[in-house]
């Protein structure tokens, strides 16, 4: 069989096989991409006004074009009774790449994002160390960095989809509170070596300069592993609301241990039970029990186009794409499925740094017209792969919000409607 | 210092073996960490920034309170959001009360917190949220005190200071696992 003209199906309900997205492209199956193209394109070509007048000159700051307005964050309101705190989303349905945009990153704040001088600011190292340091941020910009490209996953995202009922909400609002950038800083290692680490030492307690004065603690192993002191984002100072000047950045664990606006490391013989490591970012069990330091986000994965809210507007090829990560390694494998879990079939995966980053697949899919529901499902260099929500649900308390990366199921109607759903 | 010549040898994607030779600046004698910037501080010039409270209380601050005494600071910092018993209220969480094991469960301070030395914390640095820090250490002992009372986890007149702090024993103490591996 001749695979330029004819899809090669490999999974039920109108999964192409991802070669055709290797090189041959969508224009390898056009033949049957033709019984739906869209209406011709009649009429002369004329020149359009913006070829015919010079342009804006350059300027000091970019901004996305004003046809492109409405890629933002999914941002809530104002809290009313704790200033500053709360959330804003990642679009990611409105994103193609691996990479969040600085602007776009999501964000959560515990009493707002503060507005610190870095010359003023400092840092210090104390506790169980041989000398407690003070650094500011002209000490740590001279210090040797590395730059990464790491994701950042909060804790709570996708929690909605624990509720009882499938909310009819799109993909930010589900499993925005998660952005990929490349972080460049200081290993904390380097500086703990200055201070000189004590032998009783076995954690570090973080807490950051906002209002909230957010804290975390962290075994010493990982602080000494791959954790930075991140000063740059995307190659620019980090934002404001990511913790400018610095943030720790603890790479592949939930998001809240990332302690922004960090001030504070004290080095400790046991963890400091702050609150957002008791009362918050605990993991109730179905015995009433919890789960503390549960710190590595689970291999996951979701389709952002076709996704919530979105509408097929025609029948024929559609490519299905979205992110996939794991706090545990790499993505070594992505299945997609259009009926419901019967049957899969590979994505393929975008090259680039895969450890601890998003990973960006796509799979070619011929839609008919059927009502289908989509699915993905990632397995990572570790081995861990994706539950499906029954067996996530299963193993925690109703009430548990944190650590939800089952696989996201959307449906498609004979209209085109995609709708988030449980299948 | 002095000058020396730096030669790496690597082999190509083409399996071509390639020689590159740079003039460079080395330290005679390179220390592990060449840069050393961090400046000396004490632990006694920490002693009012650092806020840190652990479960040990070895930083705990002087000073006391009572349930009795916290029950004014109470109605007057927390009661507005936190209602007026700690029952809790739209946007902010109940303090008291609740369980692990109900349909649903009710996390409270009282029913989920492991340790006192948390509340002592959190409110110390992040309470009122209008205008976190700005409660005494005497008034963070009383309120501290009242929060755990009404949840009868201490007396009205238990005082609570940084020798019995440590010691309140909450009572879903031993509802956690610490999954951390550390």
């Amino acid at each position: 069989m001749d695979s330029k003209h004819n899809p090669e199906y490999v999974a039920g309900n109108g999964l192409i096989h991802r070669r055709h997205l290797l090189g041959l492209g969508l224009a390898g199956i056009g033949s049957i991409a033709a019984g739906s193209a869209l209406g011709a394109d009649t009429g002369m070509l004329s020149i359009p006004a913006w070829s015919k007048t010079p342009g804006n000159g350059p300027s000091d700051y970019g901004a996305p074009s004003p046809f492109a307005a409405d890629v933002k964050r999914l941002a809530g309101g104002p809290s009313a009774t704790a200033p500053g705190s709360g959330v804003s989303r990642t679009p990611l349905h409105l994103l193609r790449g691996t990479i969040t945009p600085n602007s776009l990153h999501f964000e959560r704040h515990h009493s707002g994002v503060p507005v610190i001088d870095p010359a003023q600011h400092r840092f210090v190292i104390h506790g169980l160390v041989r000398q407690a340091l003070s650094f500011s941020y002209e000490d740590l910009l001279a210090y040797p960095m590395v730059s990464q490209i790491y994701f950042l996953e909060c804790s709570g995202n996708s929690g909605a989809n624990t509720v009882a009922t499938a909310g009819d909400t799109n993909a930010a609002a589900i499993h925005g509170l998660l952005s990929c950038a490349e972080w460049t800083g200081v290993r904390l290692s380097t500086l703990l070596a200055e201070a000189g680490v004590t032998d009783t030492a076995a954690w570090i307690t973080a807490t950051g300069a906002d209002a909230a004065s957010m804290g975390r603690s962290i075994p010493l192993s990982k602080a000494l592993d791959d954790v930075i002191i991140a000063l740059y984002q995307n190659g620019e100072p980090i934002r404001p609301e990511q913790g400018y000047p610095m943030r720790l950045f603890v790479p592949g664990w939930e998001g809240n241990v990332s302690v922004k606006w960090l001030t504070q490391i004290k080095v400790a013989d046991a963890p400091a039970h702050f609150r957002d490591e008791t009362s918050k970012y605990t993991d109730l069990l179905p015995d009433g029990k919890s789960l503390q330091f549960t710190y590595p986000m689970g291999v996951k994965s979701v389709i952002t186009s076709p996704s919530g809210q979105m509408k097929l507007l025609r029948q024929g090829i559609h490519e299905i794409t979205g992110v996939a990560w794991s706090g545990h390694g790499a993505i070594r494998r992505v299945e997609i499925s259009a009926d419901s879990g019967r049957t899969w079939a590979d994505a393929h995966i975008e090259a680039g740094q895969q450890h601890l980053a998003l990973a960006r697949f796509r799979l070619p899919w011929q839609w008919s017209g059927a009502p289908a529901i989509l699915q993905s499902r990632a397995t990572d260099s570790r081995n861990n792969v994706q539950p499906g929500r029954d067996i996530w649900m299963a193993g925690y308390n109703p009430a548990n919000r944190y650590h939800y990366n089952a696989i996201q199921s959307w449906s498609v109607s004979a209209q085109g409607d995609v709708k988030n759903v449980y299948a | 210092m002095f000058m020396r010549n730096a030669v790496s040898i690597f082999v190509t994607a083409a399996g071509v073996v390639a020689l590159n030779v740079a003039s460079i600046g080395l330290a005679a004698e390179a220390p592990a960490n060449p840069v050393a910037l961090g400046s000396a501080i004490s632990e006694a010039q920490l002693a009012d920034w650092d806020l840190i409270v652990a479960p040990d209380g070895q930083n705990l601050p002087e000073g006391s309170g009572t349930a009795a005494q916290g029950q004014a600071v109470y109605q007057q910092q927390c009661a507005a959001c936190h209602g007026a018993a700690g029952e809790g209220a739209s946007g902010s969480p109940a303090l008291v009360g609740g369980s692990v094991s109900t349909t649903p469960p009710l996390l409270t301070v009282g029913s989920y917190w492991p340790h006192a030395s948390t509340l002592f914390d959190y409110v110390r640095r992040a309470m009122p949220p209008t205008a976190p820090k700005s409660l005494s250490n005497t008034e963070v002992y009383q309120v501290t005190a009242y929060v755990l009372h009404l949840h009868g986890v201490i007396a009205e007149d238990f005082v609570l200071d940084k020798n019995t702090l440590p010691a309140v024993q909450m009572p879903n103490r031993e509802g956690f696992t610490d999954v951390s591996g550390n």
